[in-house]
């Protein structure tokens, strides 16, 4: 993960250069989601999964690799689903990797 | 003139011609605080955007799950929002109706004169109820019959006239042609007052008369409302006469092509277009909705406005809070590449929309859109609704679902 930062550069009267570095917002733990950084379709999972567990799973408890083969599952019909697999046909086997990296990274839910 | 001088005229040049973040934060104002407007607030002010909501009410009532409220399944405070967390996150909440728009000079006028400037706008003004074209159907009226399609006191008074009805009375919906806010909400709507009127007042009926020859979730509705209600819901649609031309709110009366329907109590869910401040702001066709990119959301006839929940239109997604909630994620994104001088990605959608016809029982739809041709088109394959004849389990287990849902999408836009 990287954090976002700015360079500022400013001309003194002596004509040295000197360049700031701000570091604005550093990503931490409880970072909120990132969506500049989403995958296609990737925010919309939040909608349903969110950080706290309700009557939907939240995403955050689960790894990259469980999400992409969970939505796998779902596209191929290996797993059942009440409204999932209808979803996850929705999305190539790129489109999951690149939608699971995301969810476990940029897309923690606050 | 000094070098610094000139470097300060120069930069602020530069910010006037190129809003970036590295500078002064670009300014958005985002009209109106529903499901698009308060997501995309949210999302902008995490993208480092200086956000202003423009949204009159000091709360927010939620329309999904309302039908519940009148059902007498849910009270209305369980469907209401404050602003606070969203003011707490470093939002400027001006609780202000906008009237005024200038699109050139990227600005917007508030009821109390307030001129607010932006780099970029977005609108998510909702639905206006377009009372020009039902005869007979305008505000006065609707404190008789009543829409209830903006959750809040209507809803309250639909309730009240259903309590009111002796057993044996006769329910009137009246559907309009599409487009319109929530396509199965409805016949969503008939399933839970029928269920209602079964538990409380067995002997009653509920008609619905629709503009239309098809319905959302058609075949899942008609057979549950068999299943659970035997013949006490009755459905006409178009060909059958069943498209509402005029209503006499006074005499609680449905006028159509064929004839005259008198209810006990009658619900008007009349023909909707966009918010009127999007026809102000000049975003709207002739259809009444704003046709927008389906990449940015930028409005088609608006340069720097971007429209996005039930006043957009443009492909396949339907009028939902969860497709109001997707386009505000997927709007701020391309808002902030844009106000950065980056290109935005394609995005790729997603509709989710669940239908209680009782408690413990729900159907669903979803979908999955992408830009094709202009438009947000259905991605071939996905999609599409519950399946038939399934499980009682199966329908408990959306129900869940959907409880699941509204506790999340809530959260993630008013908590």
């Amino acid at each position: 993960m990287t954090a976002r930062s700015t360079f500022h550069f400013a001309t003194t009267k002596g004509g040295a250069l000197i360049a700031l570095l701000f570091c604005l917002g550093g990503p931490t733990s409880a970072a909120p989601p990132d969506v500049s950084k989403a995958p296609a379709g990737a925010s919309a999972c939040l909608g349903c999964h969110g950080a706290s567990e309700t009557e939907l799973p939240s995403l955050n408890k689960l790894s990259e690799s469980e999400i992409e083969s969970a939505m796998d599952a779902f596209r191929t019909g290996a797993r059942e689903a009440t409204l999932m697999n209808r979803i996850a046909k929705g999305f190539t086997p790129d489109e999951t990797r690149a939608l699971a990296q995301w969810l476990v990274t940029q897309g923690r839910a606050p | 003139m000094s070098l610094t001088r000139r470097t300060l005229l120069a930069t602020t040049a530069a910010a006037l011609a190129a809003p970036s973040l590295a500078q002064a934060p670009a300014k958005v104002v985002v009209i109106g605080g529903g499901f698009a407007g308060a997501t995309a607030a949210r999302f902008l002010q995490r993208e480092g955007v200086s956000v202003t909501l423009v949204e009159p009410n000091a709360q927010y009532i939620s329309c999904p799950f309302s039908n519940a409220v009148l059902a007498g399944l849910r009270n209305l405070s369980q469907q209401t929002f404050t602003y606070k967390a969203i003011a707490a996150q470093g939002i400027t909440i001006a609780q202000q109706a906008a009237t005024q728009i200038d699109a050139q000079a990227r600005r917007v006028t508030l009821t109390d004169g307030t001129v607010l400037t932006y780099d970029r706008l977005v609108m998510a003004p909702g639905i206006d109820l377009n009372f020009a074209s039902l005869p007979g159907y305008d505000e006065a009226a609707s404190t008789l019959m009543p829409h209830a399609w903006k959750a809040g006191a209507q809803t309250t008074l639909l309730r009240q006239q259903l309590e009111a009805m002796p057993d044996g009375g006769t329910v009137i919906i009246s559907a309009p042609a599409n487009p319109f806010r929530c396509p199965p909400g409805p016949y969503e709507r008939a399933s839970l007052i029928a269920w209602y009127l079964k538990t409380n007042k067995p002997k009653s009926k509920l008609l619905i008369l629709d503009a239309k020859d098809a319905f959302s979730k058609q075949s899942l509705f008609t057979a549950a409302w068999k299943e659970i209600y035997g013949d006490m819901i009755e459905w006409i649609g178009l060909s059958g006469g069943g498209k509402v031309t005029e209503v006499k709110a006074r005499e609680n009366i449905f006028v159509t092509e064929f004839g005259e329907h008198k209810a006990d109590v009658g619900n008007v869910i009349p023909p909707q277009r966009a918010g009127r401040i999007a026809t102000i702001a000049g975003a709207t066709d002739q259809t009444g909705w704003c046709p927008i990119d389906p990449v940015t959301f930028e409005a088609k006839l608006v340069p720097n406005i971007h429209v996005i929940g039930d006043a957009a239109v443009g492909g396949g997604m339907p009028k939902s809070a969860f497709a109001a909630n997707a386009q505000a994620k997927a709007c701020a994104y391309a808002v902030s590449a844009l106000l950065r001088g980056d290109n935005p990605a394609e995005p790729k959608l997603i509709n989710t929309c669940y239908s209680l016809v009782k408690p413990d029982y729900a159907i669903s739809v979803a979908g999955v859109y992408a830009p094709a041709k202009g438009l947000l088109a259905d991605v071939q394959g996905a999609g599409g609704v519950s399946v038939a004849n399934a499980p009682a389990s199966v329908r408990a287990a959306e129900a869940h679902y959907a409880e699941g849902w509204y506790k999340t999408i809530t959260q993630e836009v008013f908590g």
